[in-house]
């Protein structure tokens, strides 16, 4: 691979261990995927940071390259924590569990991370890390990355934990993958005949197109969406953040709609095509058989304003008899709350929670079996990854199953 | 082949190093997260080929990773119990290995015949060069 000066120097271990060890990583990656060489990147993303996840080792690992004094070169933002890292209390978390996750993200605060105040989301471009059309950016969780890869149009790999925090300390991507046009465009051709109208459609459909999508890159044509939908940014969140967790997608176009799309053809000459004419098995797929939920969670990918006011306005006047969170950007909490909506919904019953993803939480040690979500994405890491059943279904029918207790 | 007679191979670096062990190979991946514990270096993962073997100052040749990106921890989990393997030799690497032999400060390459090295063999990775001295 082709390096400049400055980048072998870090790799000779001419800027100390830590920027030695980040230029490690990402030459080897590239050396795998095959890059002739490295490119600036604009943002990052960084994922790994859920304690429940990457453990003690992890932990250990972020404070040893904080120690060597990293630092990041880009913007860099930080994915949810297990926790919401204030009213860690009220979800039920114990003292220990909050000083370890407290840990890991002062590690990350130390490098730099979210200029020293990491303001944990999965969703970083609803919070100003918002590359533009073309931009190169080393983004690591899935759903962002199709966000960004597809809505923004910027460029991105789906990057891993520490190859992100390569990312951010040597502000360097290897030049592979995602980031080469040629590799941009679509092969695999999505005809969609249903009619999707809520968000948790859009999040349906993506569920049923990742299976079959895998790592192919998908162009869907037939959705009814226009720039003039309000909801259409919380559409697509929810479509691509769906195919990146059922397959492994990380840019989709939709035909008219998502910049690339909008601007060429990006149907390669040789794909396939499928056909969907019915959401009901991506709801149904994604929902076990339960008499009764104990939970009702909304906020996967975290949610956006609109997402919240749509709560507010299903829980006005209302009362839960379990508990309903929702899971927000600290930022998105606070001008909700500004506009009165975060009262509306905790004078319901339920809450507003920052930093916080349920689908890397100890959700079964919190004391939750069964969790009604909107998003399916969340339904699939609360089976797979949090080991409860869960039920997938419309934000208002998870606001409804929250209001009576039944299972929808 | 002779006994005495090593046979050595080049091979693509991704973590530089020298190190030297007996081989243990495994014709299956291996996924670290759920795959090998990560306090005893003991391969848990069921009906694995390497189920109840230790990782541990092996030189662990098998053709690719697998599995979860946290299993890279689970690699600098084992090397802080200093039960990590001595070194990695893959057919083809993939990140989650790779950026966890990186971190680990495990030497580690591809593009490697795994299939000419059997288990018991004694195994000397230094850089790009890899050294087997058959069991026998």
């Amino acid at each position: 691979m082709e390096l400049t000066a400055e980048e072998r120097e870090w790799l000779d271990g001419g800027g100390g261990p830590a920027l030695k060890r980040a230029m490690e990583i990402v030459v080897a990656l590239g050396t795998i995927y095959g890059a002739p060489h490295m490119i600036p990147v604009e943002s990052v993303q960084i994922s790994g940071v859920s304690y429940r996840n990457i453990g003690d080792a992890g932990l250990r690992f972020l404070r040893q390259w904080a120690d060597e004094g990293a630092q990041v070169r880009v913007p860099t933002t930080l994915n949810p924590t297990a926790m919401d890292m204030v009213r860690w209390e009220a979800q039920g978390f114990s003292p220990d569990f909050a000083d370890k996750q407290r840990q890991v993200v002062d590690a990350f605060a130390r490098m730099g991370v979210g200029e020293g105040v990491p303001l944990p989301t999965c969703t970083p471009y609803l919070i100003g890390n918002r590359p533009s059309l073309g931009a190169h950016v080393a983004w690591a969780e899935s759903s962002a990355v199709a966000f960004a890869n597809s809505v923004l149009g910027a460029r991105t790999n789906r990057e891993g934990g520490p190859g992100a925090i390569a990312a951010a300390l040597t502000g360097r991507t290897g030049a592979y993958g995602l980031h080469l046009t040629e590799n941009r465009a679509a092969t695999l051709r999505v005809e969609v005949r249903a009619k999707p109208e809520a968000i948790s459609d859009y999040s349906a459909l993506g569920a049923i197109v990742g299976r079959q999508a895998g790592q192919a890159v998908p162009f869907l044509a037939g959705l009814p969406l226009d720039a003039r939908d309000p909801l259409g940014e919380e559409k697509l969140k929810a479509l691509g953040a769906a195919m990146a967790a059922t397959g492994a997608v990380g840019l989709f176009h939709v035909e008219g709609v998502t910049p690339e799309a909008r601007a060429t053809v990006m149907l390669a000459p040789e794909h396939d095509t499928i056909v969907i004419s019915d959401l009901a098995p991506g709801y149904a797929d994604l929902s076990d058989d339960i008499d009764a939920i104990d939970l009702v969670w909304i906020g996967c990918p975290h949610a956006s304003l609109r997402e919240v006011v749509l709560v507010a306005e299903a829980l006005r006047g209302r009362t839960v008899r379990v508990p309903l969170w929702v899971t927000c950007a600290r930022p998105v909490r606070a001008i909700a709350a500004e506009q009165g909506y975060v009262a509306v919904i905790e004078a319901a019953g339920g809450r507003v929670f920052v930093d916080a993803c349920m689908g890397i939480a100890p959700v079964r040690d919190l004391g939750f079996s069964a969790v009604a979500t909107p998003s399916a994405k969340g339904a699939y890491y609360l089976r797979n990854l949090a080991h409860v059943a869960a039920r997938f279904a419309t934000l208002h029918a998870c606001v409804d199953m929250a209001v009576t207790g039944d299972r929808g | 082949m002779t006994g005495d007679e090593p046979m050595t191979f080049t091979a693509r670096v991704i973590k530089s190093g020298v190190a030297e062990g007996e081989a243990l190979v495994s014709a299956e991946p291996i996924g670290f997260l759920g795959g090998v514990d990560g306090a005893t270096g003991i391969v848990t993962e069921r009906g694995h080929p390497l189920e109840g073997t230790c990782v541990a100052g092996r030189v662990l040749v098998f053709p690719t990773g697998k599995g979860s990106t946290v299993g890279s921890y689970v690699l600098y989990q084992l090397a802080a119990a200093g039960l990590a393997p001595a070194a990695i030799i893959n057919a083809e690497s993939e990140p989650i290995v790779a950026v966890g032999a990186i971190i680990s400060d495990i030497p580690m390459v591809d593009h490697a015949p795994v299939d000419a090295i059997r288990t018991g063999d004694r195994v000397r990775v230094a850089g790009d060069c890899v050294t087997v001295w058959s069991r026998n």
